[in-house]
């Protein structure tokens, strides 16, 4: 019998629905994975008496969805009492006092908090090595190597495909779930901009950042957007539509179904592993009944540039806040210091250098003389490449397929010191889905050579998750992708 | 059709060394909306709490914390928008402005530069009757107030009081039709009155409510008709900011000294640089704050978190039908209506509470006229006396109507009335039943006026005589009978009857 801390979230429910297991068995599992898993630097807070609290409510009654099912929360969301710092020094120490509208929604649908994950600082990279916490180390290894899990939701999937915990939020900006979903071996969604309220999750770039799940298979996935989904009045940009049942629309039946594959995304230097596993994804749907046919995105080269100037304009905004005035970290000042030398040493020492590059590229791309030629311009690529899509989907296309990642995982330190534009290709199938508001998934799909998990993308019509969860399921039944890592953590 | 018809005034003329200059000013004015609760979040707006009492975690720029527009301030700044008879655009948004201060907690506030709610409007600036100013507005956005530093607590610290940061605030953007000081004073006054009347802001200029920034510049004769003429600013002088006044008496003491810098330096051979300053009313002077080249790059762009802002010409027009009487209307109204003069209507309307009083002693009364003497002439003497508002005056509107109303009907004379007027001010009471109680009602009996002034007649024999030959004198056998009757007779009835007996 599977381990209570590999289960899935659907079997685990089931388990405690027929009364077979506690939540709080299924807690403790979790959370001795969690001690013996210091190695893969994945929970950053811990927070076990607050989990076994919580399971033994979970044990004493209620209905919610997600009774009794034992969660990571990626280090974003604010939680209250619990420190949230984004991977953060400057926000060192910082304990919110209120609740994420998505954890709040988790929790009262009976989910158990484990703890906080680690991350990319301000969710600004895509290997989880640029926080204050130090690197999550990917639970795939070929040879001795140490491999990055992904970035920026790092923390989140290694705890996932490490059987840390049943599922995990993450947060996806410009492909922060489905990058790592992918290098781990997990599945993660970005649901449609706005299903999901932003309320209490630390902003890196508002018009881009969607919460999102990320657990072992697609129907884990549904389980927790269910739960996760919904207007939020206190989000402004959360949208009023009802929520459907995303697990009542996986039948697995994707007959008729017309998948797209986006000619532009085949790019120069794709390793072979991944030409041939999206070739394989092409048959596995078209096996499954889908009409498979090729289609243009034209404008998909100009995505990571519109991107690299959106998300840096917005988070040098954003950022703003963390003056060291309210909360957070405050540099030590001299004898004469004032209110600018404040800010300065404040927010010098406060973020990483990563962090700290974006601040200036966006706030140069938004300065006055620059306006235009960077940021305008970036929104009308953006609007573009909107436009490609609508233009994709009103031929019918159902959802398009692609290569999540250019390559399998990469070891760890490999970006770090090169030149930046190197890791910022890793988003290179992932951020146009971000700059047109679409939801996307990654499925694990098969792996390299070396034996690492490949994903494959598939990415829907706005709004339409249930639709794009069952090709996902279809193409994860197809797929079969059950490897998981040899434990050596 | 109510409209009075105006001529504009002449532009303020200084006089420098060598020429003679005139005043270009336009004014940004910075009015607090009268709403409940802040701009984007739902503490309170109450003046006066404890420090940082009124803070919710948005505007404390808390992690994560997001925007949520307040319909009320939306609907208070159409409203607005309507009062000045401007026009509502259905789509606005909203913008960031970056820049970094202890009392911007989030690092940017949240205004509207590109799309703001309300178009193009007018202001009637009434300077003199018959003379008026009509300036154009050129747009009004909405955007949140700052906080407020405080740095005198404390010899190495500084304080901030985050209570009135994410208030919402009214930008109006006049354009430069305004000519002169008094002028400039005359239409912040304008609009603050509009926009009482209106309840959409309570126009304190003490507490910040309503504080404007001034941009002045000068030009000589004949220039800003070009500018008119062509649209070409470049008729125009170069213009300074005086930032944040809070009161008119400041305006016009900072703009005829601005001007007169900018005429002293022009004369001089040189150029006016265009920049901020501020204004130091103890040394009557202005002073620069930041130069074009340190100006602060504020980086606007839309705020992300916020959808554009869409209403409905629906609720634009339910908002419309709900607008109360302005100022200019109700004192047209008052003119035609009431007879009055225009300055008697510029004073009754200068408040709104101040009008609805009147128009309640005028309808009580019956007599619009009279009623207008007695509120302005002694209510409003007496409570000026008193340092008391309207809303507090002792004496209600319906009292004082009855007050005017006996002296309509003949049952007290003027003189009387100020007598009761002063008693039921102090002691309040029916003015009917103290006119019955106290023996004031004025003698309209013939048959006892005769008999007064025949003992007036019969006791001054040498008088008579003068009268007789002098009928000027008359008047003097008036004052003796009102002598007599304590006031009480009615006067015109007395001088009917002297005339009679003395037959002349």
């Amino acid at each position: 019998m599977t381990a209570l801390n590999e289960m899935t979230i659907a079997a685990a429910r089931d388990a405690l629905g027929r009364g077979e297991i506690t939540s709080v068995e299924l807690t403790e599992a979790c959370l001795a994975a969690v001690e013996g898993a210091d190695a893969l630097g994945a929970f950053v807070h811990k927070t076990p008496d607050r989990a076994l609290e919580q399971a033994r409510a979970a044990d004493a009654g209620g209905a919610g969805a997600l009774r009794g099912i034992p969660l990571g929360i990626k280090d974003l969301f604010c939680t209250s009492g619990v420190a949230s710092q984004a991977a953060s020094r400057i926000l060192e120490g910082f304990r919110p006092a209120y609740e994420s509208t998505v954890t709040r929604k988790l929790w009262e649908a009976g989910a158990v908090m484990l703890g906080k994950l680690n991350m990319d600082e301000f969710a600004m990279g895509s290997s989880t090595e640029t926080g204050v916490y130090g690197a999550t180390v990917n639970p795939w290894r070929a040879g001795d190597t140490a491999l990055t899990a992904g970035g920026s939701s790092g923390g989140s999937a290694a705890a996932v495909a490490a059987d840390l915990c049943l599922g995990a939020m993450g947060t996806d900006t410009g492909g922060s779930i489905r990058q790592p979903a992918a290098l781990t071996g997990i599945t993660g969604m970005k649901p449609t901009y706005g299903r999901c309220s932003r309320w209490g999750i630390v902003a890196f770039a508002s018009s881009l950042d969607q919460a999102g799940p990320m657990a072992r298979d697609v129907r884990d996935c549904a389980i927790l957007l269910g739960a996760m989904a919904g207007h939020d009045p206190l989000d402004s940009t959360s949208v009023d539509m009802a929520v459907p049942d995303f697990e009542a629309a996986l039948t697995g039946d994707i007959r008729g179904k017309t998948i797209g594959i986006p000619r532009e995304y085949r790019v120069d230097g794709m390793p072979e592993a991944i030409d041939a596993l999206w070739s394989r994804g092409r048959e596995m749907l078209a096996d499954a009944g889908a009409r498979v046919v090729d289609v243009s995105l034209p404008h998909t080269a100009h995505a990571l540039p519109a991107y690299y100037v959106i998300a840096p304009a917005e988070a040098s905004s954003n950022l703003a806040r963390y003056d060291g005035v309210r909360y957070g970290r405050r540099a030590a000042l001299d004898q004469g210091d004032g209110i600018t030398e404040m800010y300065e040493k404040t927010r010098a020492e406060g973020f990483g250098p990563e962090v700290r590059r974006r601040i200036m590229i966006g706030t140069y791309v938004l300065s006055a003389g620059f306006y235009d030629a960077y940021y305008n311009r970036a929104r009308r690529v953006r609007t573009l490449i909107k436009r490609d899509f609508e233009e994709v989907f009103a031929q019918g296309v159902d959802a398009i397929l692609t290569p999540t990642t250019p390559s399998a995982a990469f070891p760890l330190g490999s970006v770090a010191h090169a030149d930046p534009v190197e890791m910022y290709l890793n988003d290179v199938f992932t951020v146009t889905v971000n700059l047109a508001g679409l939801p996307g998934i990654s499925v694990p799909a098969g792996q390299d050579a070396a034996g690492l998990p490949l994903g494959l993308q598939l990415i829907g019509r706005p709004f339409e998750e249930g639709d794009l969860l069952n090709t996902a399921y279809a193409l994860e039944r197809a797929a079969g992708f059950v490897a998981k890592p040899a434990r050596w953590w | 059709m109510l409209d009075l018809t105006y001529e504009p005034p002449a532009p303020k003329v200084i006089q420098g060394a060598r020429d003679d200059w005139e005043l270009v000013i336009g004014l940004e004015v910075h009015a607090q909306v009268a709403s409940a609760a802040k701009l984007f979040s739902g503490a309170s707006t109450l003046f006066g709490a404890e420090p940082n009492a009124n803070v919710a975690f948005v505007d404390a720029g808390m992690p994560g914390m997001l925007p949520v527009i307040n319909e009320g301030c939306v609907a208070l700044a159409v409203k607005t928008g309507l009062g000045l008879k401007a026009a509502i655009n259905l789509t606005s948004a909203f913008d960031r402005k970056n820049y970094f201060y202890p009392d911007l907690p989030q690092g940017y506030q949240i205004s509207q530069l590109y799309h703001p709610i309300v178009g193009e409007g007018e202001v009637i600036v009434d300077m003199a009757p018959g003379i008026a100013r009509r300036v154009r507005i050129e747009r009004i956005h909405l955007e949140q107030d700052a906080g407020k530093s405080i740095h005198d607590m404390d010899p190495a610290l500084s304080f901030v009081d985050l209570n009135r940061t994410g208030v919402a605030l009214m930008e109006i953007v006049s354009r430069p039709d305004i000519r002169g000081p008094e002028e400039a004073a005359a239409y912040v006054l304008k609009l603050r009155q509009i926009m009482r009347y209106l309840g959409t802001c309570n126009g304190d200029m003490q507490n910040g409510n309503l504080r404007a920034d001034v941009n002045v510049s000068v030009c000589r004769p004949g220039d800003y008709e070009r500018y008119q003429e062509s649209g070409d600013f470049a008729h125009l002088g170069t213009r300074c900011e005086i930032k944040n006044m809070n009161s008119t008496r400041f305006i016009q003491a900072a703009i005829e000294v601005e001007a007169r810098r900018q005429i002293a330096i022009l004369e001089d051979g040189g150029t006016v640089v265009q920049e901020t300053r501020l204004f130091d009313p103890d040394k009557s002077e202005t002073r620069s704050m930041r130069s074009k080249e340190e100006a602060h790059d504020y980086r606007y762009f839309p705020d992300p978190d916020l959808l554009p802002l869409e209403i409905e010409q629906a609720w634009v027009d339910d908002i419309a039908t709900s607008l109360p009487e302005l100022p200019d209307e109700k004192k047209a109204r008052f003119v035609l209506d009431y007879g009055m003069t225009e300055y008697d209507a510029d004073v009754l309307t200068a408040e709104v509470e101040n009008a609805a009083y009147f128009e309640q002693v005028a309808q009580v009364s019956g007599d619009g006229k009279a009623s207008a003497n007695w509120v302005i002439n002694e209510l409003f003497g007496q409570l000026k006396k008193d340092d008391r508002d309207i809303g507090d005056s002792p004496l209600s509107a319906a009292q004082l109507g009855r007050i005017v109303a006996l002296i309509r009907a003949g049952d007290i004379s003027g003189k009387i009335a100020k007598d009761l007027f002063e008693i039921v001010y102090l002691e309040g009471g029916d003015p009917e039943a103290i006119v019955d109680e106290r023996g004031m009602r004025q003698v309209t009996d013939t048959g006892a006026i005769e008999a007064a002034v025949d003992d007036v007649i019969a006791a001054n024999p040498a008088q008579v005589e003068k009268a007789r030959a002098n009928p000027k004198l008359a008047g003097w056998f008036v004052g003796q009978v009102m002598k007599a009757t304590g006031g009480k007779a009615n006067p015109a009835a007395v001088n009917r009857i002297v005339q009679d007996r003395l037959g002349l």
